[in-house]
């Protein structure tokens, strides 16, 4: 194993005296084939916020589940207030005073704001049964103390999104939660709608509360947060207090990683534009997405999560539909509204969610892998089983898939060789452009290696690539080219020369001076 | 670096096909069909007869022609609940037009116009609105027999041509109905449709995971659509043969149907979920049924003790397969 090297401020000893509320150390949890958390620490303070950073599968999400009861560690102990502590349940860390406010909050939207504030300890009067009129008097005054202006009578699904979140808070404060996880509160919000979210946030600091924000953005990091705790590949990597640090120490700190993966990118030639995409525009995902794919390229998308890259992948496969935009392949007007048609143009799209949107589970590996090629290997409609076999086998052992037999079903196969069952599917089509979502997302190193070397051998054939990623060694190792997206927009572009992974993190953040 | 012969070969099959059939679900039917005629046989013995056995295939050929097509709308993860209220709606149609003075292929044209253009409603709420067709086919299930009674009240047209009687009637040779012939010649070209044709293939993918299957190409909303015509097709060709059978037309005909449909594909080894079966399997449990229900017929068991019968039939073969995976896998 190599030793991580560690860069700037690392484990720094609090300034101030007073105890954590919530510590967590040594806390490891594994999925199959994944370590999506190994032994990390993290400590609460009452009345300040702790900023949780890291990159897109850094493990953060995994630690939230884990504070809420939805998922039990492995190993390693919870501290709550000085004692050892284990969440068997959602409900057990609800009453240990840990609440959390998510990107979609789990509220139930056919009831009133004051039933959802109050749902599991409502005020009781005679008979045991909820004593309504002092439930919405309640409400009222909880939503009074932290200034939202809401009515507690009104139905939770005609609010706003900003006010969802508060009613999530309202109800943290009735339960007298001492601890208050945000995961990417603001990212639906508007800029005066996060003005108003901050207020709140120092109301609940001096509240005393003790509050875990999880934010992308490091502006407002750096403005609401007292200490900051970094995330990379499921270890912790550093803490400490946000007035001794900086923001090239936090991204050194995301993306400092080992060098441990070579990437087999070949030099291969730049030929002639193969796929142009300009004023492509979508009402909600993505907007002005203007840019260029050539013969023999290696196109990297990267961004954030939500920053509209499979949206837009997916509209150019006409799944969904643009609302505005030109795509011209090979120079000539292309109007794609099916993924039918787009394979027809010879575009195709290898998904990220491999499970939903790629492999299909119980049929046979052969059978995946001609479904979209069952014109090839049929003849006037009729199956030809022979040819199945014969086309299945060609494109599985190019792939190097490890599999018993191709009848066997595609949901027994590893993860690594189902993405490899569904890259070879896309293949079988004979594509000029090739579209890679999250190409390696959850699969092994072997396989890993296998379809970076693949993808150097299509483009060496002439093919192009989009390649969309949120593994930043990936993009730098194997891209010619590389575009961020930011909100929807192409935030900047980058040749293979220029772009390091200080760089992207911080256009794909919008953190001024690098773009 | 790629060295090809360190790569291991993949073969097609590990097991022998022969095998794998000896252990499917349609060997056992067949032996509990051979097992049903042999109780049969040994508790009436009226049955062991040509005629008798004749007489038996009419009780399934005509759910027999619906459940096939059902059967590939089960394994696209969709149901028509509204086959046997098309079979009305279509006799009723027959009957007006023989009130008109309409002779027998013009009666075979509407039955079988009446029939599509149900199964385009239904394929159209389904795929364009986008509607759970279980709701959408409750709905039109009590539609299309709401229109037959109130064109028909509590009367019943008869009178039907001499030459339509064929249909229901009518024998091709000896003791072989034209019913049969019909069946088995559909059983025929649905198998190959299904099991030989890359729109059988498309179909399996979309009741296994449609969403995948549209991100690999497959228009998935067509075949969809397709296969609510090819049911109200069959249902509306059935509706000749059952009206041709009774020579009458009361708005309750084939009353209760869906569900001796529906049990039928099921007990043929079709996933209630989508995603699997077979028209062999569909075809031994049509003759299954037609054995059964015939059986009991003959040893006097009034009609409702049979509708109590098909009831538990289908909870047990919806049931069976779903309780099994889960002791499997308590058990892995």
């Amino acid at each position: 194993m190599l030793q991580h090297a560690r860069h700037g401020p690392v484990e720094k000893s609090p300034a101030r005296a007073h105890e954590p509320v919530l510590a967590l150390s040594g806390v490891s949890k594994s999925f199959p084939g994944v370590r999506a958390l190994s032994k990390v620490s993290l400590e609460l303070y009452p009345g300040e916020v702790t900023a949780l950073v890291g990159e897109n599968g850094a493990g953060k999400s995994t630690l939230v589940k884990i504070l809420t009861g939805i998922y039990q560690p492995d190993e390693g102990t919870i501290f709550l207030g000085g004692k050892e502590v284990s969440f068997s349940s959602a409900y057990d860390a609800h009453r240990a005073g840990i609440t959390a406010i998510h990107q979609e909050t789990v509220l139930f939207d056919e009831l009133s704001v004051a039933e959802n504030i109050f749902l599991g300890h409502a005020p009781r009067g005679r008979f045991g049964l909820i004593d309504r009129k002092r439930m919405v008097a309640e409400a009222a005054a909880v939503l009074k103390r932290i200034g939202a202006d809401i009515d507690p009578q009104a139905r939770l699904r005609d609010l706003g999104i900003a006010s969802k979140h508060l009613v999530a808070i309202a109800r943290a404060f009735s339960i007298e939660a001492g601890i208050v996880i945000m995961d990417e509160p603001t990212a639906a919000l508007s800029q005066k709608e996060i003005e108003e979210l901050f207020a709140l946030i120092g109301r609940l600091k001096a509240d005393g509360k003790a509050i875990l924000f999880i934010s992308h953005k490091f502006d407002e990091v750096f403005r609401i947060a007292d200490r900051y705790a970094v995330f990379r590949d499921g270890e912790s990597v550093g803490a400490g207090l946000i007035s001794e640090t900086d923001h090239d120490a936090l991204v050194r700190l995301m993306v400092g990683r080992p060098v441990d993966q070579i990437f087999p990118k070949k030099k291969v030639e730049i030929g002639e534009p193969v796929l142009t995409v300009s004023g492509y525009c979508h009402p909600t995902e993505f907007e002005d997405i203007s840019f260029e794919l050539r013969r023999g390229e290696i196109l990297g998308f990267y961004g954030l999560v939500g920053s509209g890259r499979s949206e837009l992948m997916q509209a150019l496969f006409g799944v969904t539909k643009p609302s505005k935009g030109a795509v011209k392949i090979d120079g000539k007007v292309a109007i794609i509204r099916s993924p039918e048609q787009a394979i027809r143009y010879g575009m195709v799209y290898v998904p990220e969610e491999r499970g939903r949107q790629g492999a299909i589970a119980g049929l046979p590996i052969f059978q995946n892998i001609t479904l979209p090629a069952l014109k090839r290997t049929s003849r006037y409609g009729f199956l030809r089983l022979a040819e199945e076999f014969r086309l299945a086998r060609q494109y599985a052992e190019r792939l190097d898939l490890r599999a018993a037999s191709l009848d066997r079903d595609v949901g027994t196969l590893s993860g690594g060789n189902q993405q490899k069952v569904v890259i070879a599917k896309w293949l079988a089509t004979i594509p000029r452009v090739i579209i890679l979502d999250e190409p390696t997302k959850g699969i092994d190193i072997g396989s890993k290696a296998a379809v970076h070397e693949f993808m150097s051998e299509l483009v060496a054939q002439g093919l192009s690539i989009i390649m969309v990623s949120s593994e930043i060694p990936e993009i730098l190792g194997m891209s010619d080219r590389i575009i961020v997206m930011r909100e929807g927009r192409i935030a900047a572009e980058f040749a293979r020369e220029e772009a390091d992974a200080e760089k992207l993190v911080r256009t794909a953040a919008g953190i001024g001076g690098a773009a | 670096m790629t060295v090809a012969s360190t790569r291991p070969h993949i073969p097609d099959r590990l097991e022998n096909p022969w095998r794998m059939a000896l252990f499917s679900w349609e060997t056992l039917l067949i032996v509990v069909a051979v097992a049903i005629f042999i109780a049969n046989s040994l508790a009436s013995p009226y049955f062991l007869n040509v005629w008798s056995l004749s007489d038996l295939t009419f009780n399934f050929t005509e759910k027999g022609l619906i459940a096939l097509a059902m059967a590939l709308l089960i394994v696209a993860g969709e149901i028509d609940l509204s086959v046997a209220a098309i079979i009305a709606l279509s006799s009723t149609m027959m009957g007006m037009a023989v009130q008109a003075g309409a002779d027998t292929p013009v009666l075979v044209l509407i039955a079988i116009g009446t029939g599509l253009a149900c199964g385009i409603f239904n394929g159209a709420l389904v795929t364009r609105l986008g509607l759970p067709s279980i709701v959408v086919t409750i709905g039109t299930m009590s539609l299309f027999r709401g229109i037959s009674y109130i064109i028909l009240g509590d009367q019943a047209y008869k009178g039907y041509p001499a030459g339509f009687a064929f249909f229901g009637q009518g024998y091709v040779w000896w003791v072989i109905s034209f019913e049969l012939v019909l069946f088995i010649v559909a059983a025929f070209v649905f198998g190959v449709l299904l099991h030989r044709t890359s729109f059988g293939r498309t179909i399996y993918a979309i009741g296994n995971n449609p969403v995948a299957a549209t991100f690999s190409g497959v228009p998935v909303e067509r075949v969809k659509f397709i296969l609510f015509c090819l049911t109200g097709l069959m249902s509306g060709i059935a509706s000749i043969c059952l009206t041709s059978r009774l020579a009458s037309t009361r708005p309750s005909i084939a009353f209760g149907w869906e569900l001796e449909v529906v049990t039928m594909v099921v007990l043929g080894g079709v996933s209630i979920l989508g995603g699997a079966g077979s028209i062999p399997g569909v075809v031994l449990a049509a003759i299954i049924m037609g054995l059964v229900t015939f059986g009991l017929g003959l040893l006097n068991v009034p009609g409702i003790v049979m509708s109590i019968f098909t009831g538990l039939l289908l909870i047990t073969v919806i049931a069976l397969p779903i309780l099994w995976n889960r002791l499997r896998q308590k058990g892995a």
